[in-house]
């Protein structure tokens, strides 16, 4: 009975590292389609949003296959400042993207503007919009795996 | 070990989504490409631009290049070749895309040359010298000026029409034109009007194969 309820237990908590990885796969793939198949360049600000969420493909990967039937749970200690720091710069890029932040305080090259939107899914997702979701869906199950499984 | 079996199942259905929706795209980027270039025909070669091969080929290669381009200069033989492969039927249109800082300056040279008539062998002559005139990707014009010797050209009168407004026009005309043609990188092929979509040596072969087939 109890092994059974542990069982269970750590199964919700290695559906939550598997939802995290399938989140930072979604962007790798997706990320890399805007920019080596529809030719979309990425801005400075896209480059250090990929920088902080390719490597959470591989860290939850790793998280996921080392111990066995659950996920190794140290794996938040390494994720959670990549999320975190990576949601700083979209939320940045996303000000940016939308006027709050003048174009010409921010580090892009003049020949690519951040500011520019260049892609609207459905008339109004935008990169940075897809970034900021990407991040803070992963934050939040990293934090209620920490509270739980921790 | 059933999850392990999940993992990898869900990072190959990544992969093969990702394969599966690039082709679709392009797919249907060719096929915009290839219509907007049709009604954009006209952009497509100008009365004053420079022609190689038989006048009466039915298949006409139409290229933008920059001379301070690599992949240009590694094209140029490739692109002879193919006119030699298929005798008589293929002939090549070159339209000037001067992306490089100072580029247009070069180009500006060639088309001087060709008022001299040499303008294939100015051409040939910056390809193989390419080493001595472009610098950390920016030309050099006046670097490629010394290795002009023993063409034949009369470099005084190459001077001074280098500043003829009509070499600008044309030049000038040329860019827009590749605007129009969405052509932002270099070489940019058409084959009969038809866009080089997917590059590369053999898709040039196959589309001016394909081309060849279809007018003779």
């Amino acid at each position: 009975m109890v092994e059974d309820k542990i069982k269970k237990v750590s199964q919700l908590g290695w559906l939550l590292i598997f939802i995290c990885w399938l989140i930072a796969m979604a962007a790798l793939f997706g990320s890399l389609f805007f920019s080596e198949v529809m030719g979309l360049k990425p801005c400075v600000l896209c480059w250090w949003q990929r920088i902080f969420i390719y490597p959470l493909a591989v860290l939850f990967l790793v998280g996921m296959l080392t111990q066995g039937d659950k996920a190794d749970r140290s794996v938040v200690r390494y994720t959670l400042p990549l999320a975190i720091i990576g949601l700083g710069f979209a939320i940045y890029h996303y000000l940016v993207y939308s006027g709050f932040i003048p174009e010409s305080l921010q580090p892009c090259s003049k020949d690519l503007s951040c500011a520019e939107i260049n892609l609207q899914l459905m008339g109004f997702v935008t990169i940075p919009m897809l970034s900021i979701f990407a991040y803070s869906t992963i934050i939040i199950l990293l934090l209620i795996y920490r509270k739980r499984f921790c | 070990m059933k999850k392990n079996i999940i993992i990898i199942a869900t990072a190959i259905l990544f992969v093969v989504l990702f394969i599966v929706a690039a082709s679709f795209y392009n797919n249907q980027k060719d096929k915009a490409l290839s219509n907007a270039s049709m009604e954009k025909i006209e952009h497509m070669q100008r009365d004053y631009s420079p022609t190689m091969g038989p006048v009466d080929a039915k298949v006409t290669i139409v290229e933008f290049f920059d001379p301070a381009c690599g992949t240009c200069s590694a094209f140029y033989p490739f692109v002879k070749q193919l006119m030699q492969d298929n005798p008589g039927k293929v002939n090549l249109v070159l339209r000037y895309l001067p992306l490089h800082q100072n580029s247009d300056v070069i180009v500006s040279i060639f088309e001087a040359a060709r008022l001299q008539n040499r303008f294939w062998e100015t051409l040939e002559r910056a390809y193989q010298t390419r080493d001595a005139w472009i610098e950390h990707h920016v030309s050099r014009p006046e670097k490629l000026w010394g290795q002009l010797d023993g063409l034949g050209l009369d470099m005084e009168k190459l001077n001074e029409d280098l500043q003829s407004e009509e070499i600008a026009r044309r030049v000038k005309l040329d860019i827009l034109d590749a605007q129009q043609l969405n052509v932002s990188k270099t070489p940019g092929f058409f084959v009969n009007g038809k866009p080089l979509v997917n590059f590369g040596y053999q898709q040039l072969q196959q589309l001016v194969e394909s081309e060849v087939a279809a007018n003779y």
